[in-house]
């Protein structure tokens, strides 16, 4: 066996390397930038930076690569792009719209699709990346939260997250509004009757937004400034601070032999998350180009200008506004006549309550759940969602409400391709949304908790070892054997959750009033938390089971060689 | 004048006698009596034929359509007052050729809709049909093909037409039938049809007679050309090519979310699930290994 060593510097190992001719040059101008810029103490800490590896830690990164993406192509985009509602006469190369009246912006919008070379890709991949921008954003939000990492000292940067999500859908909304087509337009006049719906302010909002009546000239010169200059901004400097808190904090990782809270086991980041995170980047951006050249996203030039006066049949917005147009159509029709003043309430809480109150929901979930638990200790190792049941039950029910919803933005479609009836449709959501999700918290409560059983009881009996033994009497067992010592550790690695303050003892305490009250309450909320969940075994109990099962090894092997049947585990 | 007195003249200066004249009429009476004898009773021929057709159109009616429609075609309410069969009376030829022609009728059970199906009767039945319920009263008759042909048309005149068709089309046709005629929901199971790929003959029939929840778009609301130019611009969609590539059953937004996130999501979290699963090599310790 020859090692190439062609490559390599040579050394006798008493005299210092000789290095190669480009090494020396690479060297050169590495020192000469180091002694500009202090480049060398800057990177010696954090190009050597440790992160764990774990697919689930990669979500997050699907989002950042698709909106460099979104960057790059918008950028291509605002290079053609004319965002004036000037009315003009179509005069491109789709000959079907040739000669109709648009504003600029529509008539951009075209030539970028039929007149610029790769215009059209360019779009495409602009409108793929926001829609993957947005969804990589969420499963990346559920992965936080399943497995406990938004827990102290990252709090905040769970709440920059949800920000970046408020604001991602802000600028999906106004990107989807600029081309002035046929469904954006509709998208924009659904929001000048939402905005209308605030009782007393929302005339008055909505004249401020359109410099007028509805549509009037400006919607679209604004929406472009806050599309393609305020909101992106804003969404570089909220990436910026959620990364920097980042690599302050340190990433979390899941417990194992050797990690714990004070360390982070992994690879370097040069070289192998610089070639890990690079790769994936191409990777992304690859399967945009892809969707971008294979699928048809948004064709404006079959929607045609936008008219007040028309409107198609699956008019929906982006899927990330899907769910309160969802709860919008499953509504009732309640509204309220007072003082010659209508209440759309059937606008109103859909659009107007549930939105912000969600959002709000969700900033609130670690916050919340500190302070129920009264865990206010930093963790960096997860938790897995199994062991947290009531955590990963809420979020299970946060997210059946969620996709009930959504459905709901596509009961049209889901009528005509299911063959069902809208108004079937429409009832069963009407009462799904508010039992689905309790139906979802049960079930999965009680699935984390029988999950947690399951890896007691592989803990204290073994794992099964698909070893069927016939004993003497002629019965039929199943051996069990233990768990190798690594995946002992790892499922042993968590916390005994706490036991509930009793109300009777803070009762007892000499608290009065409103103090008393709240601290009822946690502990109330505390218990509920708590309740049923699965402890992992005591070391004595885990000492106990270890013998047994010895004393059980044993008591098989000297079956199998004192029985008739030879044919039992070869390896003892 | 002068040429019609001239030639008189000439025809004159050859007269035989004065009987010839009398003789001319005579000829000319017997020829026009010969060729009434010979034409009228053809004339008559028809008027049965027809007469014919609108029997065997009301036979069949009688057993396959009367059950429903009433056996005068004067439509049958249910119990509770609502329709059961609507009637026909006012329907019209173009209405049957749109109904039985594209197999929405006969109905195979009674329901929401209609929906588009196998051709239960011939051509000829489906003649007689339209005869028997065009003879009930008033109504469009069976458009004739240079109304909805757009065979004929020069390359600009279609080009037009199609520009025009686009608009009508996107501001009486989509709320319903989508923007690129892809179908759309309608209350209680019903819905607006698929119209892409549809003989034009029946889009213009639809149009004109505004079949189940459709409205009927009458020539004074969309003149014949119009309808024309609707079918012009369907058949365009039909003819170009997808530009932005699969339309994913154009749907809109809706297939268009389903997508990110099965194609996209779904493929990228693959990709992260190969790219934790595939960490450093060296290629050192492979060599100690073997060594």
């Amino acid at each position: 066996m020859s090692v190439d060593v062609s490559k390599v510097a040579t050394t006798n190992g008493s005299e210092p390397a000789t290095p190669t001719k480009g090494a020396q040059r690479a060297g050169t101008i590495a020192t000469w930038a180091d002694e500009r810029l202090g480049l060398g103490t800057a990177m010696k800490k954090n190009i050597r930076k440790v992160f764990p590896d774990h697919w689930s830690f990669m979500l997050g990164e699907i989002a950042l690569w698709s909106f460099v993406v979104l960057l790059l192509t918008g950028v291509f985009l605002t290079l053609w792009f004319d965002p004036s509602m000037t009315e003009v006469q179509y005069d491109g190369s789709y000959d079907p719209l040739r000669g109709v009246h648009m504003s600029s912006a529509m008539a951009s919008t075209l030539e970028i699709s039929f007149d610029v070379r790769g215009g059209l890709l360019m779009r495409q991949m602009h409108h793929w990346a926001a829609m993957i921008f947005i969804a990589a954003m969420m499963i990346h939000l559920l992965r936080v939260y399943f497995t406990g990492a938004f827990r102290k000292p990252r709090e905040l940067n769970w709440v920059i997250g949800c920000l970046l999500l408020l604001l991602g859908t802000i600028e999906g909304f106004t990107g989807y509004s600029l081309p002035d087509d046929l469904l954006s337009g509709t998208g924009v006049r659904a929001a000048d009757g939402f905005m209308k719906a605030s009782p007393v302010i929302g005339t008055y909002m909505s004249f401020f937004l359109f410099g007028g009546e509805f549509p009037g000239d400006t919607i679209i010169p604004r929406f472009y400034a806050m599309h393609i200059l305020l909101i992106p901004g804003l969404l570089l400097a909220l990436i910026a601070a959620h990364m920097l808190l980042l690599v302050y904090h340190k990433h979390t990782q899941w417990p194992g032999p050797g990690r714990t809270e004070q360390n982070v086991v992994g690879y370097p980041m040069l070289p192998v998350y610089a070639a890990k995170a690079g790769g994936f980047f191409f990777i992304v951006f690859g399967m945009i180009a892809l969707m971008g050249g294979l699928f048809s996203m948004n064709p404006v030039w079959k929607y045609g200008p936008y008219d007040p006066s028309k409107v198609t049949a699956g008019s929906q917005p982006d899927w990330y506004m899907g769910w309160p147009d969802g709860l919008l159509r499953i509504i009732p029709a309640w509204e309220t006549h007072i003082w010659g003043v209508t209440l759309s309430w059937n606008v109103m809480i859909p659009i107007l309550v549930m939105p912000p109150l969600m959002l709000m929901v969700l900033i609130a979930l670690p916050f919340l759940e500190s302070w129920i638990t009264g865990d206010k200790r930093e963790h960096h190792l997860l938790q897995r969602p199994r062991n947290a049941p009531t955590r990963t039950a809420i979020m299970v029910a946060l997210m059946t409400f969620y996709g009930l919803s959504w459905a709901a933005g596509g009961n049209d479609i889901i009528a005509i391709k299911m063959h069902l009836s809208i108004n079937q449709i429409t009832y069963f959501l009407r009462a799904a949304v508010f039992i689905g999700p309790v139906i979802a918290f049960i079930i999965t409560r009680r699935w984390c908790i029988s999950l947690q059983r399951h890896d007691a009881e592989k803990l204290l009996h073994g794992y099964e070892s698909g070893v069927l033994v016939r004993s003497p009497e002629g019965g039929y067992a199943e051996k069990h054997l233990p768990l190798p010592l690594e995946k002992a550790y790892t499922l042993t690695a968590r916390d005994h959750d706490p036991e509930p303050e009793k109300v009777e003892q803070i009762e007892a305490s000499g608290l009065e009033g409103r103090k008393l009250r709240v601290r009822r309450l946690r502990a109330r909320l505390q218990a509920l938390f708590f309740a049923d969940n699965v402890q992992k075994p005591t070391v004595e109990e885990l000492h106990e089971a270890q013998h047994h099962a010895e004393h059980e090894l044993h008591e098989l092997e000297s079956q199998i060689a004192a029985g008739p049947n030879r044919h039992g585990p070869a390896d003892h | 004048m002068r040429l019609l007195n001239r030639s008189a003249g000439r025809l004159s200066r050859h007269r035989r006698g004065p009987l010839a004249g009398l003789m001319l009429l005579v000829c000319g009476l017997l020829l026009t009596g010969g060729l009434y004898a010979a034409l009228a009773p053809a004339q008559a021929d028809t008027d049965q034929s027809q007469e014919e057709l609108i029997k065997e159109g009301r036979e069949l009616f009688l057993v396959g359509c009367a059950f429903c429609h009433g056996q005068n075609g004067e439509g049958v309410l249910t119990q509770s007052g609502t329709q059961y069969g609507p009637a026909l009376t006012d329907v019209g030829a173009a209405a049957v050729d749109f109904q039985v022609g594209t197999g929405r009728m006969p109905m195979a059970q009674p329901g929401v809709q209609a929906p588009r199906k196998e051709v239960v009767y011939s051509e000829e039945e489906s003649d007689a049909l339209e005869a028997f319920v065009g003879s009930l009263g008033t109504g469009p008759a069976v458009p004739d093909e240079e109304l909805y042909s757009t065979d004929d048309l020069s390359e600009s005149e279609y080009k037009e037409l199609v520009t025009r068709g686009s608009q009508i089309f996107l501001a009486n046709c989509t709320a319903c039938h989508n923007f690129e005629g892809s179908g759309g929901a309608m209350p209680r199971g019903g819905y607006a049809p698929k119209i892409r790929g549809v003989d034009p003959k029946y889009v213009y029939e639809a149009m004109l007679t505004g079949p189940q929840s459709m409205d009927t778009f009458s020539d004074g609301n969309i003149p014949p050309e119009d309808k024309k130019a609707v079918i012009a611009y369907l058949e365009t969609l039909d003819d170009s090519p997808s530009y932005g590539g699969f339309t994913l059953g154009g749907l809109g937004p809706v297939s268009e979310g389903i997508t990110a996130w099965l194609v996209g999501i779904g493929a990228l979290v693959g990709f992260a699930v190969w790219i934790a699963a595939h960490t450093t090599r060296s290629s050192e310790k492979k060599d100690e290994a073997e060594a």
